[in-house]
């Protein structure tokens, strides 16, 4: 065992474990702002990637307008369900908003299956994100270079937008008492909205990153992700915005070393998320960064 | 005994003499739908349990049902079958030898999901919040990871072939019947109430001196117990498993029977079990080429999916309580209602 | 009237409250499903197909939705193509298939076939695929005594111990050792990494196969790695290959994890040949795979180029013609389940001919020339030849064909 094969496999997990941070902080910001468990976020993920790819395919944009494209439409989704599927039930029983999801998550998985096939499609990676670095004898796609900076980007641009904007303070405001944000005069449907833009755009920047680290899509990719993603949340404090990124990272590294120095145990990779968070509700429940779950925050 | 009771032995009396004309008439394609909605009653009632009546949102049966379904059929198949099936890896010797009858398999397959239940039910019900939905929903994937993985207790992607198959009306029916009543009995208890307290109200519920996590893990585990034994009825009914059987979509369609069955509602259950099974088999017809009158619509692969999602998308919206909402068949209801109509047509 | 002064959105949010939960919903909600279910029953009136005179009904069970419906579908073209051109037996009866979807789910399989046999009364049965979906077919088809005969089904599980249970496919064992036979000797592999898919049994047979011929023949094997059905990274066990630097690596998966490992394979410098089995065969390898897919090569039943005979040559100009590409594999395996199903009910009789009947003529084919080549059936399974073909410049080439 040496220094190369395990720095290898390091920047095999980073970039791994940015993906599910990007995914995981779309999730973590609808739960901690109406406490629903948006079961749709992982496809979310998989219709962003099918927009980035017809948008690149079938109307010919360049690959940054194809990817602004599919990001905002995939934002434009996110409220569209909001509205249609979640909005009419927000006083209704937790129940039904949760299998309402649900609903919403099993519609867009077979809605795209009967549209465009359960055979993959290959997704066309532009030349910019093609290229490998050497480093060392360590082998570093540029793909996986421009993940992790891109997640952290997108940390930092939500948590400056959570602490210093009008609509952030609303949507602290709004996590921790619904009611009381309506009386002060804040325009909860607008706010509420706009956190399913958010995160859905970030779903959609994931799936993209994802597409580009993996060019093979199909209607069900965004089931496993969207699962890891959620026991990232969980293990960063749900609700943390931060916490969902080192949530991510950890899931991502963990699975990567496993499978590189436990190959016997390799088949069973995809339990791990899972075990994961069954210790963390069994040991500390609110997470590594989290509070209380019952007060919200960021 | 009361009048109500004996209303209700004799209706079972009526339905298994129904079950006797369809054994011996019914062609195999019927009984094998005959019995798949027994089978599906149990899952589907017991799934309202911890859903409907404690309002804990599970995602639980596939993850169960395959467990059951492993365990009665290592236990039913004989030690040649299993030493002739695991052609990759041989089997564990302990497993590799024990052998039982179906009945007392069943049983184990159903104390053994149970089992499993508990140790999910733990980490989760101590806190509040629905991670059971997510916990659940990643153990039905988790199982199929597992099942994959212990090649010598599962036989890996191969599954298990040749399971006999004992699986009657009588003992699915047999089964249906038992898991009813036991249920309902559960929900007319002491702890049915409490369950529903903990539903309407958790906050007031513990107010009141309820121990909820006792309260939500013995909906749940009494779940998992019928849970189990459906698996183990259903794999004795298509003889053959593997891990590729028990996805998202078997508890997919139990959650569509007991939302549009009424959350909360045993006959209400019962009712939409009947009407999805038969449903679903006759929902066939959307994937076909169609002939109206003299117009041919080509058939949509997948269509009954997306169809079943748009249903339970609206249901959920406009019609959330179902058939029944959380009401119950009574017999004294039964016959006022008749009563009525008969006041109505004097 | 109060209407002149009542906005609209009154009218709306009138409506409105009154849907939710309200008595009308509720009276909707039952007329729709009233509606449903008188559809439900006109529809299935509506199956008993007229009877036409001499009619022979054969069920087709294959994939047409889920995740191995792109085979399923290349089948049903082939069969499709042989069905136009053998549309009747010898004595003028017509051929009937009747194609049910079993979404390449067991349970729906066996619902598909129990439908088939005592709700439609088939004289024989097409299908499955996959060879677990077979398997669940294969005790029904048993108990009634009706003909089932897969395509493609290549785990020799399928026909053992079965008495009405057939297939024109080659067996894993077979396809196996080709494979090895074709390391060693073609690409002079002295040793060999093997991944495994651990979630199909497909993978797992055909990677023991291969495995026991490759070391009888005095190769060693290196690594042996697993991956999963749906797996998408498979950085580590590239990795772990990479270390082990085997002459080849063996990787009998279906096209979707091949297609995604061999990617990053050539992005971490593992230049290996990469060899497999027939699900490799699929246009999504190519696409998927773009450059890094050259040099794959694989064992399958069929290549355009390795055609011979009048039958094959006809169903090539015929495919062609209709569908504007080349067959694969699966759709000459529909062909020949077709054509094979067609001669055996001649042999056998025509119209009159029994299940019993159709079934003993099937299980004595004798070099039939067939779509994919001769094949004869002995137990049950094709005894015939395999072929190899290979990626390059992003298109399937023909490289050999081995005979048994």
């Amino acid at each position: 065992m040496n220094i190369t094969i395990i720095l290898q496999q390091l920047v095999n997990g980073l970039s791994l474990g940015s993906l599910y941070g990007l995914i995981a902080i779309g999730y973590t910001m609808v739960y901690g702002v109406i406490r629903l468990i948006n079961f749709a976020h992982g496809d979310i993920m998989m219709v962003g990637t099918y927009f980035a790819l017809f948008a690149a395919t079938t109307f010919l944009l360049p690959w940054w307008a194809a990817f602004i494209v599919a990001i905002a439409l995939a934002a434009l989704l996110g409220v569209f369900i909001d509205k249609v599927a979640y909005k009419p039930l927000r006083n209704a029983s937790r129940i039904s908003s949760l299998i309402t999801a649900i609903g919403v998550s099993f519609l867009l998985e077979n809605l795209f299956l009967v549209l465009f096939g359960g055979v993959p499609r290959a997704f066309k990676i532009p030349q910019v994100f093609s290229g490998v670095v050497h480093l060392n004898g360590v082998i570093i796609p540029i793909i996986a270079l421009i993940t992790p900076i891109v997640a952290i980007v997108c940390l930092l641009l939500l948590m400056q937008i959570l602490q210093h904007t009008k609509y952030g303070i609303a949507m602290r405001a709004l996590s921790l008492d619904m009611e009381t944000t309506r009386i002060m005069g804040a325009n909860v449907d607008a706010i509420i909205a706009f956190v399913f833009a958010i995160g859905s755009a970030l779903a959609a920047i994931g799936g993209i990153f994802w597409a580009l680290r993996y060019p093979s899509i199909n209607p069900l990719m965004g089931i496993m992700p969207g699962l890891k993603a959620f026991a990232a949340a969980v293990l960063g404090g749900i609700g943390s915005v931060p916490g969902a990124a080192l949530g991510g990272f950890i899931i991502g590294i963990t699975e990567i070393l496993v499978v590189a120095f436990l190959p016997s145990l390799a088949g069973y990779k995809d339990a791990f998320a899972f075990l994961l968070l069954i210790f963390v509700l069994l040991f500390k429940p609110t997470g590594i960064m989290g509070e209380d779950l019952e007060k919200g925050r960021f | 005994m009361k009048k109500n009771t004996i209303f209700t032995i004799s209706a079972i009396v009526v339905l298994f003499l129904f079950l006797l004309y369809a054994s011996h008439n019914f062609s195999a394609y019927n009984i094998r739908i005959l019995n798949n909605v027994a089978i599906f009653l149990i899952l589907a009632a017991s799934y309202n349990l911890i859903n409907g009546v404690t309002g804990q949102f599970s995602l639980e049966p596939n993850g169960f049902a395959a467990i059951g379904a492993y365990t009665a059929a290592i236990l039913t198949l004989t030690p040649a079958q299993k030493s002739a099936m695991f052609i990759i890896t041989p089997m564990v010797p302990w497993l590799q030898s024990v052998h039982m009858a179906f009945l007392p398999a069943l049983i184990v397959a159903g104390l053994v999901t149970a089992f499993v239940g508990f140790i999910l039910g733990f980490p989760v019900f101590r806190v509040r919040g629905d991670y059971l939905a997510i916990v659940t929903l990643g153990f039905g994937l988790t199982i199929r990871v597992v099942s994959n993985n212990t090649i010598s207790i599962t036989n890996g992607a191969l599954g298990l072939k040749g399971i006999g198959n004992y699986t009657t009306l009588w003992w699915s029916w047999g089964w249906a019947v038992l898991a009813m009543i036991v249920i309902m009995r559960l929900i007319n208890s002491e702890y049915g109430r409490a369950m529903k307290a903990v539903r309407d109200d958790e906050d007031a519920a513990i107010a009141m001196g309820i121990n909820t996590f006792r309260v939500k893990m013995t909906a749940f585990v009494t779940s998992a117990f019928f849970e189990g034994v459906a698996g183990g009825l259903l794999a004795h009914l298509i003889t053959t498993i593997s891990p590729t059987l028990f996805t998202f979509f078997f508890t997919f369609n139990l959650l569509i029977i007991i939302v549009i069955g009424g959350l909360g509602s045993m006959t209400g259950t019962a009712i939409a079990t009947v009407l999805v099974i038969w449903g679903s088999e006759l929902l066939r017809f959307v994937e076909q080429p169609m002939h109206i009158f003299s117009l041919t619509i080509p058939g949509i692969p997948g269509m009954r999916m997306v169809i079943f999602a748009i249903l339970l998308i609206i249901i959920m919206i406009f019609a959330r309580d179902g058939l029944m909402g959380q009401k119950e068949f009574s017999w004294d209801s039964f016959f006022k209602f008749f009563k009525k109509n008969k006041k109505l047509a004097k | 009237m109060v209407f002149n002064k009542l906005d609209k959105t009154y009218i709306f949010r009138y409506l409105a409250t009154n849907m939710f939960g309200g008595v009308f919903m509720r009276r909707l909600f039952g007329v729709v499903t009233f509606a449903l279910f008188a559809l439900f029953i006109i529809s299935s009136t509506g199956f008993s197909s007229k009877a036409y005179a001499k009619e022979i009904k054969i069920g087709v069970v294959w994939p047409m939705t889920g995740p191995i419906a792109s085979f399923g579908q290349m089948n049903w073209k082939g069969a499709q193509i042989a069905e136009s051109m053998v549309p009747k037996t010898k004595d003028g009866a017509t051929l009937k298939l009747i194609l049910l979807d079993n979404k390449g789910d067991k349970v729906e399989t066996a619902n598909a076939v129990s439908r088939l046999i005592t709700q439609t009364h088939v004289k024989a049965i097409i299908g499955a695929v996959a060879s677990g979906n077979t398997l669940a077919a294969a005790p029904i088809a048993e108990r009634y005594h009706i003909p089932l005969l897969s395509s493609s089904a290549t785990n020799p599980l399928v026909t053992k111990g079965k008495k009405y249970v057939s297939r024109v496919c080659f067996i894993d064992p077979f396809q196996g050792s080709v494979a090895a036979k074709y390391a060693i000797n073609n690409l002079h592999a002295k040793t060999a990494a093997v991944v495994v898919d651990i979630a199909q049994d497909y993978s797992v047979g055909l990677a023991k196969f291969f495995v026991q011929s490759f070391t009888k023949m005095g190769g060693k094997i290196v690594a042996r790695t697993f991956v999963q059905t749906g797996d998408q990274d498979f950085s580590a066990q590239v990795s772990a290959v990479k270390a082990a630097n085997p002459d080849m690596i063996y990787m009998p998966t279906y096209y979707q994890e091949a297609s995604l490992f061999t990617r990053q394979a050539k992005q971490f410098g593992l230049n290996q040949v990469i060899m497999g089995g027939d699900g490799l065969e699929s246009d999504s390898l190519l696409k998927v795979g773009g450059k890094a897919a050259n040099g794959i090569t694989f064992t399958t039943h069929y290549d355009p180029k390795a055609t011979s005979g009048k039958v094959g040559k006809e169903f090539l100009k015929r495919f062609k013609a209709k569908y504007k590409i080349n067959p694969d594999a699966m759709a000459a395996l529909g062909a020949d389940a077709y054509l094979v199903m067609v001669d055996a009910i001649n042999r056998a009789g025509g119209y009159k001919a029994t299940s019993e009947q159709i079934n003993k003529a099937i299980r004595s084919t004798k070099d039939f020339h067939g779509v994919t080549g001769i094949l004869t059936i002995v137990n049950g399974d094709a005894i015939k030849s395999a072929v190899v073909r290979k990626v390059e410049n992003g298109k399937f080439v023909y490289v050999t064909t081995v005979n048994p």
